[in-house]
């Protein structure tokens, strides 16, 4: 479960969050929608901890721990995970030598295990096959030369592997064709189960048709300005963001 | 060309100056007599070179040598049990040959295929008339303009000749191991020749371990022939030396028709480096590519320099090179293409990288391309800059912890360049190297 209260946060000096409250409830999905420069990739960021944004006031509760103060991969060791919207491309690192540092560097800071280097090639054969991705993907350095479904399919697949309580996917449908998010979505419902909680961020309606949320949130400069059920969305897909936005001035 | 009398000397210029007047007993056949005299006189006229000379404006050798050391002469056997124990703790090699301060030991080398590959001290042959072999150790003409390849074509002794038969296709690796002993503080001069017959395959493993903590000045050359259709394969690995070392090693490559030269080098720093590269295509559709990582720290100076010289058409050469430079290290990357007037589609890219690690860290670039054909494809770029901070959070977002995020990301930056080195189990043992570099490196 993760709950956002009047979250205020800085980048530069300038307040981009203002005052934002969100819950999201175990096995939830929650779609938070909003027109270009509302703050929504930067909620993103200011939640998994990224350097630079500066939180001011409020508070980020994840499965009941208040995480603000926490680095990014402490934030990640205790279950949290953001999909990027453009992954980023690590050069001279194959897919196969990242999985396995960042899955068990997690497992270390939750004093597990780490896997064997066999049980470890199993883990990712399978979550691997389920999602289509082919063997020689994981051998080329990670997402260098990818096309952008090849991407976000990667992002699916190390979030199956990392099995997050709570899972952030921002704009996952940006640059996708039909089939592309077609995979990308049945790879996300795959991990939907009453425990895992899911915030999808996006822009326009469509990636909700293939990931359906149990609520939909607007948001508008800096804060949720309306709160509603998936029929928001379709709302929205027909008369714009201008009405919602109207009530954030 | 006559010596500036104008030049104050310095105290290594004139050590070097008795030490060759002494040398009488090295004249051979007037050949190499002439290549020796052609060199010294090059020397003197040059001097050791500082910041005043354009092509080391970057690497203050002067400073870096002093009043300079005295001339090392054959190793003695401390010192060739010492390397023969760091040798045995390589990985093991079907066909090694072992230099100790230069000098070639038999004893300590094995080869295979002995009626393909020929290895001969380069001493003996000299002794001998050899003149195909003395206008091959004369390396390229664009090297005629640097002191140190010339202090090198002067004093040149110890090294090893070797040659590959026209055809042969090597099943395993050659190795060249390159010892400097821990003895007394000296100057080490050596230079050898690899002469890969027509269409001959060959791979080559070029190691330098530095052993020891005295102060050497290594002046170390190796000149590389790729005959007609040859394809040479070459990765040198440096382990890091001690901080008073002065290493200059020039490799000159010459490529004929069809020829195939990559070369890959892994440098760990230490001390005052320089690898300069003279490469010249000969004749037409040859291919080069150079390329490789330096990893430096505490007070290193590193450079490499190289000049590729595109004397005829239809060749092609890539230069692409990465530096980590960390505390407060010096990096140095100069390139230099020269596209002859008749060297039409040429095709030539030339990349350098840098990630500055510490606040002090330096990198100096200089890409230059002087191209005087019309019809060509030439690029150069180089960039100089942090850690990315956007792959830097991506990495900890997946839950790896921050020094780690960084080593991992180093690592894939340093190993990008070893992409050409399609020996697995070497490539992997140059990844480990640089695992332990970064592991030294985040340890408190």
């Amino acid at each position: 479960m993760l709950e956002i209260r009047n979250l205020h946060a800085n980048i530069g000096g300038k307040e981009i969050i203002k005052g934002l409250s969100l819950t999201v409830k175990d096995g939830e999905v929650a779609a938070i929608m909003g027109p270009n420069g509302s703050g929504k990739s930067t909620l993103s960021y200011v939640v998994s901890g990224r350097d630079g944004y500066e939180v001011t006031d409020g508070e980020i509760i994840l499965n009941g721990e208040n995480i603000l103060e926490l680095e990014p991969n402490e934030r990640a060791a205790r279950g949290l995970f953001l999909a990027f919207q453009y992954p980023l491309e690590i050069p001279g690192v194959t897919t196969m030598t990242f999985l396995k540092a960042v899955m068990n560097a997690q497992r270390k800071a939750r004093g597990e295990a780490e896997h064997s280097t066999p049980e470890f090639m199993k883990i990712v054969r399978e979550a691997s096959g389920k999602l289509g991705v082919a063997q020689d993907m994981l051998r080329r350095a990670l997402n260098v030369g990818f096309s952008g479904g090849e991407k976000k399919r990667m992002e699916v697949l190390q979030m199956s592997l990392l099995n997050p309580s709570f899972a952030i996917l921002d704009e996952t449908d940006s640059g996708l064709d039909i089939d592309a998010l077609r995979v990308v979505a049945d790879g996300v419902n795959a991990l939907r189960d009453d425990k895992r909680g899911f915030l999808v961020i996006t822009h326009y309606q469509r990636l909700l048709d293939y990931i359906k949320p149990d609520s939909v949130h607007v948001m508008s400069a800096g804060r949720i300005v309306s709160s509603g059920g998936p029929e928001l969305a379709l709302e929205l897909e027909k008369s714009g963001y201008k009405n919602f936005t109207g009530q954030a001035a | 060309m006559a010596p500036d009398v104008t030049r104050k000397t310095t105290k290594a210029e004139d050590a070097w100056a008795a030490a060759f007047a002494q040398a009488g007993a090295w004249t051979g056949a007037p050949q190499l007599h002439a290549l020796r005299k052609d060199g010294f006189v090059t020397f003197s006229h040059l001097g050791i070179p500082t910041r005043r000379n354009e092509a080391w404006h970057y690497s203050d050798l002067r400073a870096a040598v002093g009043d300079g050391l005295p001339l090392a002469g054959a190793p003695d056997a401390d010192a060739v049990a010492a390397a023969r124990a760091a040798v045995r703790a390589l990985p093991a090699q079907t066909a090694r040959i072992v230099f100790v301060d230069g000098f070639y030991q038999a004893a300590l080398s094995k080869l295979a295929d002995e009626s393909k590959i020929s290895v001969r001290a380069l001493d003996d042959v000299l002794a001998h008339h050899a003149p195909d072999v003395i206008t091959a150790l004369a390396g390229s003409s664009i090297a005629q303009g640097d002191a140190m390849a010339a202090l090198n074509a002067a004093f040149m002794r110890g090294g090893a000749v070797i040659d590959i038969a026209d055809g042969h296709h090597a099943a395993a690796p050659l190795e060249l191991v390159f010892v400097t002993s821990q003895g007394a503080p000296r100057a080490i001069v050596t230079r050898s020749l690899l002469r890969a017959g027509a269409g001959s395959q060959m791979q080559i493993i070029e190691r330098h371990l530095p052993l020891g903590s005295n102060a050497v000045h290594a002046n170390e050359a190796l000149v590389v022939h790729a005959a007609q259709g040859a394809q040479v394969a070459h990765v040198r690995i440096q382990t890091r030396a001690a901080g008073r070392a002065v290493f200059v090693r020039s490799f000159f490559a010459h490529m004929d028709a069809g020829a195939v030269l990559r070369s890959t080098a892994l440098t760990l720093g230490g001390g005052f480096q320089r690898q300069q590269i003279f490469a010249r295509f000969a004749s037409s559709d040859a291919n080069l590519f150079l390329g490789g990582a330096s990893l430096l720290r505490g007070k290193d100076h590193a450079d490499t320099t190289l000049v590729v010289d595109h004397a005829v058409p239809h060749c092609e050469s890539r230069e692409y090179f990465k530096q980590i430079v960390d505390e407060d290290a010096t990096g140095v990357f100069q390139g230099k293409i020269i596209v002859a007037p008749d060297a039409q589609k040429t095709n030539g890219v030339m990349k350098s990288q840098t990630i500055l690690l510490g606040a002090n860290a330096a990198m100096y670039n200089k890409p230059e391309l002087e191209i005087f054909a019309d019809d060509v494809a030439c690029g150069h770029g180089a960039t100089v800059g942090a850690l990315d901070a956007n792959q830097l959070f991506y990495a900890m977002s997946r839950g790896l912890p921050k020094a780690k995020a960084q080593a991992l990301l180093l690592e894939g930056f340093a190993g990008d360049a070893f992409d050409d080195v399609k020996d697995e189990a070497l490539r992997e043992e140059m990844m480990e190297l640089v695992r332990n570099w970064l592991a030294e490196r985040s340890a408190p």
